[in-house]
């Protein structure tokens, strides 16, 4: 599989790690005794939901954890003797041991063992060119010219696909997109030629058919240099796609260990089933959900989205006259029946939010009609509405959005954030408005006592929550639900997702649930409609399109979905999708 | 793009200093009276009687019993052709005056600034990277009360503390002897042994708010992924802070340089009154006492100048430092 032979013997070898946080309260212990090996030219999953430690572990190894965190305990032992690097004699580097700001450990840390990191827009300096921060990874291990050091980075571009490397060189990182900075960054990774390779989440902000590039070229780069590859995930599809042994991780320590196939197959801890099982679950349409729309199909339209369109003003040239502009949503037509989830998928920049805020009229659609049918059945033109309409309007469509931590005003207490849209709305104040706060926390399983504290006491999931009791405050019709899983833990997305079709079932809602994730809109939606550069290239029932997609844009966005089975791996051909001009 | 962007700046400068040229105006002479009824008025003060007559004929010389927009007119054509007039007060060409004042007022300015960064950036950054230290505890501790100590109480404080124990004087930029004397070697050497008195007081409270941003910015950015990153690479810690962090910390600063330009001018009269030192600040304030309005009239275009050009180039600075600037 590799070029080199595939010894037994590990590479690296961690034991007995523990990193350790003081806190006021004590220490407190984010890697607690977890051990592992790595082989050359062999895969290691680190598995885990957030707050399992597992992005501490891959810091601790080239000891560049945050402060105060700190290694108290444990061997990281580099075996540098069966790397290319060695000098052949027995040449063991106990990395633990060294000091995190002595040279001998800088001398590591990105010749031997490279890493990279999950943000690529943020974990890149956004004032140096990509050029400059790739060379210097070459210059400061290898004492080469800067012209020397100018060509290796080129070359080293090329290897990672990026187009026309010697104009890219001189470019900043906000000039890449996502993608192409993560190919920079595993460019800068490789710039040494190291031994063992430390991927810290970096697929989880890029899109699928990004993620399914970004794999496969980290994946032919370990073939042609031998890597042992440590990848860090909490995606389970991702794992079964790439793995060779997996490491599951929860609350600092490892929970089990093994083959890719083993842990799929015959997971023995109780929180490895559970992790698979959510993944799986995902994969295919709720029960609950069928059983739903079986009792009661869909009704009649209540959003009849017709020529939608919205364009952006990107600048203003002299004396603002335009220059260019940014049609995000063009020609869009679509409808919701009501009872129904519709789902919308697309990758990001397909326009999906911006249809999601353009039917709030958060934003202003620049063209086309919106029609909606009012609780007491009149119809309406949103996109014609006037402020005092829209008001009203606004009590009856209502918004999830995506980030739990960021959609909740810290300063405020749950009771204010929830009813906040009581007070607006005029309807409850006082001891009513305390009473029905209590009533919508428990509708979305929080105890009502909880009103009275803040967000930042609650879990992610927790706090997606209030944002959905925020929502149904003011018992709407219909609610756009704008990535509302995507920030969650797995095993928490279908927990989620049950409680959206349980109020959904008690308060007859009719949602428009926005994801890039085909798994959830799977389980969640019973018609699906494919955006892509602003329209919708395909609309059908969930299971008709995800089995028989109808156009090619659709069947290359389902072809870079990983699936969460190790044996079906490569069996899928993914194609990339080229419009026709 | 940069070149379109000067040019699209400087041009839409002019209009700009058109109109502050017509509001200074206006504001000059929105008090009642003119600069003869000054000179009037400090004259009876001192028992001296002034016939009327010899006012009336003097304003009309001045052509002060013109309507405003004559009197505008005739100021501004001879500004545009580079005559600023002359000064009541002085009786002498207001470029001189001015020019003279200002060139120690930039020299000043210059060394305070310099004064400032060389003492406020390396402190900054040893109480940010050292945070909640001993060493931090006490730069922050001393940079709180230099932010707290008004400028002209530490002026009279070192005066005091100069004459008395040391018996040196230290009001003003030069000795007595090279007061009026030509520039010469013997006066640049006087200007150097006077000048850090002003310098040290003006320096203080700048240096200390300046030791409180770059702690606060540097913090900002001590802690993002790039830093991160670059550790991972192997970078060394102190060149990893002045590569990375340091380098995004300082682009706050370049957008204050633009304030430091009007600074020149209407900055630190109070201190330069208590030093009685010889800059542009007091001459100002003294001009629009007097309603010497054409002295003052230069010193207002003057200060919108400098900050349309202060603003300008610190735009220009930014958008060279920082390649994100120039796109947005």
């Amino acid at each position: 599989m590799t070029g080199r032979p595939t010894t037994g013997e590990p590479v690296l070898e961690v034991r007995n790690l523990v990193t350790e946080f003081p806190l006021r309260t004590g220490p407190f212990r984010a890697v607690d005794g977890v051990s592992f090996e790595l082989h050359a030219g062999r895969t290691l999953c680190v598995v885990g939901e957030s707050g399992s430690g597992k992005s501490v572990t891959a810091r601790s190894i080239l000891q560049i954890v945050d402060q105060p965190g700190r290694l108290v305990e444990g061997e990281i032992l580099l075996h540098r003797h069966r790397t290319a690097k060695g000098a052949g004699a027995d040449d063991t580097v106990d990395l633990a041991r060294l000091n995190p700001r002595s040279s001998a450990i800088r001398a590591i840390r990105g010749r031997d063992v490279a890493m990279i990191f999950q943000e690529p827009m943020s974990s890149l300096s956004p004032v140096h060119t990509i050029g400059d921060q790739i060379g210097e990874s070459i210059r400061l291990h290898g004492a080469t010219s800067r012209r020397d050091a100018r060509r290796r980075t080129i070359d080293l571009l090329r290897q990672v696909e990026i187009p026309d490397p010697e104009s890219a060189i001189d470019r900043y990182t906000f000039e890449y997109s996502g993608g192409m900075r993560q190919r920079a960054m595993i460019a800068m990774a490789l710039a040494c030629n190291p031994s063992i390779l430390i991927a810290d989440e970096p697929t989880t902000a890029l899109d699928v058919t990004t993620q399914a590039e970004i794999l496969d070229l980290i994946r032919r780069l370990q073939q042609s240099h031998g890597m042992a590859v440590m990848f860090i995930t909490h995606d389970m599809g991702v794992v079964a796609e790439i793995a060779d042994e997996i490491v599951v991780m929860r609350h600092g320590k490892l929970v089990e260990r093994g083959d890719v196939f083993a842990i799929f197959e015959r997971p023995e801890h109780a929180y490895t089933r559970m992790l698979i099982d959510a993944v799986k679950a995902l994969d295919r349409p709720s029960r609950r959900r069928l059983a739903m729309r079986a009792a009661k199909p869909p009704g009649a339209a209540v959003l009849d989205i017709d020529g939608l369109e919205k364009v952006f003003h990107l600048s203003s040239g002299w004396f603002g006259r335009k220059r260019s502009t940014l049609k995000a949503v063009s020609d869009l037509d679509l409808r919701l029946r009501a009872g129904e989830n519709l789902g919308v998928v697309g990758e990001s920049g397909s326009g999906k939010t911006t249809l999601g805020r353009c039917i709030l009229r958060v934003l202003e659609p620049s063209g086309g009609t919106i029609r909606y049918e009012t609780r007491s059945g009149e119809a309406v033109d949103l996109t014609a509405l006037d402020r005092a309409a829209l008001t009203r309007i606004r009590r009856e469509i209502r918004m999830v959005f995506q980030d739990p931590f960021a959609s909740l005003n810290p300063r405020m207490t749950v009771q204010q954030v929830i009813g906040e849209p009581l007070l607006v709305a005029g309807l409850l104040s006082g001891r009513d408005l305390a009473r029905r706060v209590g009533e919508l926390l428990e509708m979305v399983g929080l105890p009502a006592a909880s009103m009275e504290r803040y967000p930042h006491a609650f879990s992610g999931g927790q706090r997606q929550r209030i944002g959905i009791a925020r929502a149904i405050a003011l018992d709407p019709k219909v609610i756009v639900a704008d990535e509302p899983t995507s920030a969650l833990d797995v095993s928490i997305r279908t927990q989620v997702l049950d409680l959206l079709l349980d109020l959904q079932e008690r308060l007859d809602l009719s949602f428009v649930f926005i994801s890039h994730d085909i798994g959830v809109i799977r389980y969640f939606c019973d018609r699906i409609a494919v955006m892509y550069k602003g329209g919708i290239v395909e609309t059908g029932e969930t299971e008709t399109v995800c089995a028989a997609p109808d156009h090619a844009y659709t069947r290359s966005l389902l072809s870079a979905v990983p699936h969460p089975d190790p044996r079906v791996r490569g069996e899928k051909k993914r194609h990339r999708y080229v419009e026709q001009a | 793009m940069l070149a379109a962007f000067i040019l699209k700046r400087l041009l839409w400068a002019i209009p700009f200093l058109f109109a502050v040229s017509i509001v200074a105006f206006a504001l000059i002479q929105a008090p009642p009276g003119d600069y003869l009824t000054t000179f009037a008025a400090t004259l009876a003060a001192s028992g001296d009687v002034v016939d009327s007559e010899r006012l009336d004929a003097l304003r009309t010389r001045y052509g002060l019993d013109q309507p405003f927009l004559v009197q505008y007119w005739k100021w501004i054509s001879g500004v545009l052709q580079g005559d600023f007039g002359i000064s009541f007060e002085w009786q002498q060409p207001v470029s001189g005056l001015i020019w003279e004042r200002m060139g120690l007022s930039v020299c000043l300015a210059v060394s305070t600034l310099l004064f400032t960064w060389a003492l406020a950036f390396p402190i900054g950054i040893y109480s940010a990277v050292r945070k909640y230290s001993i060493g931090d505890y006490i730069v922050s501790t001393l940079g709180f009360i230099g932010l707290a100590t008004p400028n002209f109480l530490l002026a009279l404080v070192l005066m005091y503390i100069g004459v008395v124990h040391f018996g040196t004087d230290v009001g003003g930029l030069f000795s007595d002897r090279y007061q009026a004397a030509p520039w010469s070697w013997g006066k640049f050497v006087d200007l150097l042994t006077h000048i850090w008195v002003p310098v040290v007081i003006l320096g203080t409270s700048a240096t200390a708010s300046l030791i409180r941003i770059m702690r606060a910015n540097l913090l900002d950015e001590l802690n993002k992924p790039y830093v991160t990153t670059a550790r991972a690479k192997g970078l060394s810690e102190f060149r990893l802070l002045v590569k990375y962090p340091v380098r995004l910390a300082l682009n706050p600063f370049i957008s204050t340089i633009g304030w430091a330009f009007p600074q020149l001018i209407s900055g630190a009269v109070i201190t330069a009154f208590v030093l009685s030192l010889p800059t542009a600040g007091p001459l100002l304030l003294q001009a629009l006492l007097a309603q010497d309005m054409y002295l003052a009239g230069a010193f207002i275009l003057l200060l919108c100048c400098l900050t349309v050009v202060g603003m300008l180039v610190s735009d220009i600075l930014l958008a060279l430092v920082d390649p994100r600037v120039r796109y947005r």
